[in-house]
């Protein structure tokens, strides 16, 4: 129990507060400096690829995980723990300090830090009336016992303090909260094309240990147009300059609305935010088999691989007779072929061209398993051929068709532009800012509040009462300390006061707080 | 047009290099033992002649003067190329490393300047003179890229609340930083009782903490609403305010360590002199945030790299 108690102690004293922030900045900088897996799940493989030597070791020590790894929870929870069991009691001895007067005035008012005696020319009644509305004037607590005068101001500091550090612990609630209930999907949507709030829809999502499909707001949205736009000068060129997806969005009853996603502006519906966080160009086209039925119709997303667009895809028309059709190669928004190949050499949709090989073989059989879209399983295909025995590829602008030698065509009619919209609800969050706007504000009071203890005292001397005030500042970093005695004093009818002003006497009261 | 806004910093760079020799050699000067003259004085005995002013004193003096008036010149400069650089990229010029950096330390000479004007705190010019040509110099050589519109994620208000915030805060804790490691070499010689030469001239050390702290308790919420403003933007740009992205984390770390440096201020054991440190070590992770991360990690911030 002692060593509980002992445990406790420690626990809760500036000396570890003071560490474990500093273990909390020690411990945050792995997860900055090595690839993390929620973030980029594919630059940890490569890493690891990269560096096997000491891969198994990080991985056992969550270094690829360091903002979900024990260890960086324990050190937060401690502070938290920490805090929380100091600033609960500092809690107790506020509400105390604040519901009484002012500390008595001290024996000897000339060991201060400031102090100032002088003859007054009024009454010692009067000089003490005197001192008093002056220092209320000047909003300080007041506290008369007989031949002296106690102040004290600067309450609201040790109040900015409480309230930061509560503030602070309620926003760990708010994000533990957020993270518990929030989610966030991302869907593809091609121009021309709708999405449904709908957990089917999305190819990617994620949400926290709370949340129910039923969280999800019911809306659909249209994307009717999508405009980018980038540098075409020297510098930076290629780079994004526009990107605006204009959409139309139905919820509730009423009729569907008109509306912009810009990447700084989402689209707030109910709450819940649709985000513009990626682009693409899907190519539309026909596959024609050879008895002259359309096999597939429509655009296909292609997925881009590097800055320039140059993007990857498959057609794929299992509808096809009397053989299987599979395409695959490159969407090129702005095509050259040279010594590198074929690639393209700007992002926007300048000279468009797909170049293409073909896959077929016997038709498949449903097997309801569902298959990637962006990838061409080829078991039981292979290479279409001409009737020399060279494999097709080909390249194909917008408006051109190609007879293949089976006797079935691809035709590329058109292309178009896709969003990937990123759908996210954050019911946690109004929590997180409120509680930060109160630290914000506590921690301003706690730092520019000074606290300030004054006093006064008449005394009678040989000739004619003296008055002698002093003064000290709870904290350090205040100014105006020896003004305010010598005012103090002034107010207390002294003409011509003896000031002193004492750095050795410098009393720390912080220590024990 | 980038070559104009480019020479007048470049310039600076150049006036600041010249005003930290001339503020070198004003140190050099004060080092120069204060006691030979006042033992000619002892040694004259005779009838008491004014003394002359020193001719060490002097030159001190003269190139404390000169130093301080090269700075402002190279303010003028340093100025003039942040402002022509936003008239000639037409938008506020804060949108990568090099506008961030040139910017930030036109703060932090605006906010000397003053101090000197107002208070007549010339002790800051060297070390502030070195800490503006060597930014300044890199600025000028390692971070130069030429003017460019804004990616589409930095076209928001938060964008300009963010990064104003954010090098008004790095002048703060730059000229904070300087101020806490002048009180440790000044702390080490009052308890060897070595002041003398340039040591003399500054403050006394709990001055010059009191001053650190005061510039830091300006800086400090100033940081806060920096982060905060960034996480404002980054839930509009990315849709979540907080994602553990290297800057994120930086920023996180170098508040963390200014939150310490802050309770290590009334901790017994720790105030004064480990205090000093950590507000060193709190500018130092300031600067990893802005050059390391940018160099050595990949994030979402457009301007990672330079
Ligand atoms: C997550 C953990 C913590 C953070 C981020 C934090 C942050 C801060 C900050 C920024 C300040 C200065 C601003 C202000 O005075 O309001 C401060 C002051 C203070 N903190 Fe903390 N703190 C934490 C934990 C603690 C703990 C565990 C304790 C108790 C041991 C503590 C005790 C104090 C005290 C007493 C002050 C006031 C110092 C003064 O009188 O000036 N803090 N804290």
């Amino acid at each position: 129990m002692a060593l509980l108690r002992l445990f406790w102690v420690q626990l809760t004293s500036m000396r570890t507060a003071l560490l474990l922030l500093l273990a909390l900045a020690l411990v945050a900088i792995p997860g900055s400096l090595l690839p993390q897996r929620p973030v980029a799940p594919i630059r940890v493989s490569d890493w690891k690829e990269a560096n096997p030597a000491v891969a198994d070791l990080y991985e056992a020590l969550g270094l690829f995980d360091v903002y979900g790894s024990p260890w960086f929870a324990a050190v937060y929870l401690l502070l938290t723990v920490s805090l929380i069991g100091c600033i609960v009691p500092r809690i107790a001895v506020y509400l105390r300090s604040v519901r009484q007067p002012p500390a008595r005035t001290p024996k000897r008012l000339d060991r201060l830090p400031a102090s100032a005696t002088g003859t007054t020319t009024l009454s010692a009644d009067a000089a003490l009336g005197g001192a008093e509305e002056w220092l209320r004037s000047k909003r300080f607590r007041v506290r008369r016992d007989g031949d002296s005068v106690a102040a004290e101001r600067g309450y609201l500091r040790e109040f900015g303090n409480i309230l930061f550090h509560l503030s602070f612990a309620l926003m760990l609630v708010g994000v533990a909260w957020n993270t518990m209930l929030h989610y966030k999907g991302e869907v593809v949507i091609v121009e021309g094309q709708a999405f449904s709030n709908n957990l089917t829809q999305y190819d990617d999502f994620t949400a926290g240990a709370a949340f129910r499909p039923a969280n999800l707001q019911p809306f659909t949205i249209w994307v009717d147009s999508f405009i980018a736009k980038f540098e075409t000068g020297d510098v930076q060129r290629g780079a994004a300059r526009v990107f605006e997806a204009n959409v139309r969005i139905a919820h509730g009853a009423g009729e569907p609305e008109q509306a912009m996603i810009e990447v700084n502006h989402p689209l707030v519906v109910d709450g819940t935010q649709v985000h513009l966080i990626g682009h693409g160009y899907a190519p539309v086209v026909t596959v024609t088999d050879p008895n002259g039925d359309v096999a597939f119709s429509g655009p296909v997303v292609f997925l881009p691989q590097d800055g320039n667009f140059t993007s990857l895809g498959v057609i794929k028309a299992p509808d096809a007779r009397p053989n299987y059709l599979g395409f695959e190669g490159f969407f090129l928004p702005t095509a050259i072929v040279d010594e590198q190949g074929p690639r393209s050499v700007f992002p926007d949709a300048l000279a468009p061209e797909l170049f293409v090989n073909v896959w077929t073989g016997p038709p498949r059989d449903e097997t309801g398993r569902p298959e990637s879209v962006y990838s061409l399983t080829k078991d039981g295909l292979e290479q279409m051929r001409t009737p020399e025995g060279n494999v097709v590829t080909f390249r194909i602008a917008p408006g051109q068709a190609i007879d293949l030698p089976d006797g079935s065509s691809l035709s590329f009619d058109d292309w178009r532009r896709w969003t990937k919209l990123q759908v996210s609800d954050e019911p946690g969050l109004w929590l997180v800012i409120t509680s930060v706007g109160l630290a914000v504000a506590g921690m301003l009071l706690s730092l520019y509040i000074r606290p300030r203890r004054l006093w006064v005292r008449v005394v009678e001397g040989p000739d004619g009462p003296r008055v002698e005030a002093g003064g000290l500042d709870r904290a350090d970093s205040s100014t105006g300390l020896d003004e305010d005695v010598t005012g103090l004093a002034a107010a207390a009818g002294v003409l011509d006061a003896t000031e002193q002003h004492c750095d050795a006497a410098v009393v720390d009261e912080e220590e024990d707080a | 047009m980038s070559a104009y806004t480019s020479l007048p910093m470049v310039l600076s760079a150049v006036i600041y290099l010249l005003a930290m020799v001339a503020h070198a050699a004003e140190w050099a000067a004060a080092r120069k033992p204060e006691t030979v003259p006042v033992r000619e004085l002892v040694g004259a005995g005779g009838p008491v002649v004014l003394a002359p002013e020193e001719p060490a004193e002097h030159r001190v003096r003269l190139f404390g003067r000169i130093g301080v008036a090269l700075t402002a010149v190279g303010a003028i400069a340093h100025i003039a190329g942040v402002v022509l650089r936003g008239v000639a990229a037409d938008r506020l010029p804060w949108g990568n490393m090099y506008e961030f950096v040139t910017s930030s330390l036109a703060f932090a000479v605006v906010f000397y300047l003053v101090l000197v004007w107002r208070r007549g705190w010339t002790w800051l010019g060297l070390p502030v003179t070195l800490l503006l040509s060597v930014g300044q110099g890199l600025a000028v050589t390692v971070f130069y890229v030429a003017i460019a519109p804004l990616v589409p994620a930095l076209h928001s208000v938060w964008f300009i609340i963010h990064i104003v915030a954010a090098a008004v805060s790095a002048a703060a804790f730059n000229v904070a930083a300087i101020a806490a490691i002048l009180y440790l070499i000044r702390t080490r010689a009052e308890a060897r009782g070595t002041v003398a030469g340039y040591l003399a001239r500054l403050p006394k050390a709990s001055a010059l903490d009191d001053f650190s702290f005061r510039v830091h308790r300006f800086a400090f919420p100033l940081w806060t609403f920096t982060i905060l403003a960034g996480a404002v933007w980054a839930d509009y740009a990315w849709g979540r305010f907080w994602g553990w992205d290297p800057k994120e984390t930086w920023s996180l770390v170098t508040w963390v360590v200014y939150a310490a440096y802050l309770h290590a201020r009334v901790t017994a054991g720790w105030k004064g002199v480990r205090a000093a440190w950590l507000a060193i070590l709190g500018v130092i992770t300031f600067w990893f945030n802005f050059v390391g991360v940018n160099l050595l990690t990949v994030g979402l911030h457009s301007y990672a790299g330079i």
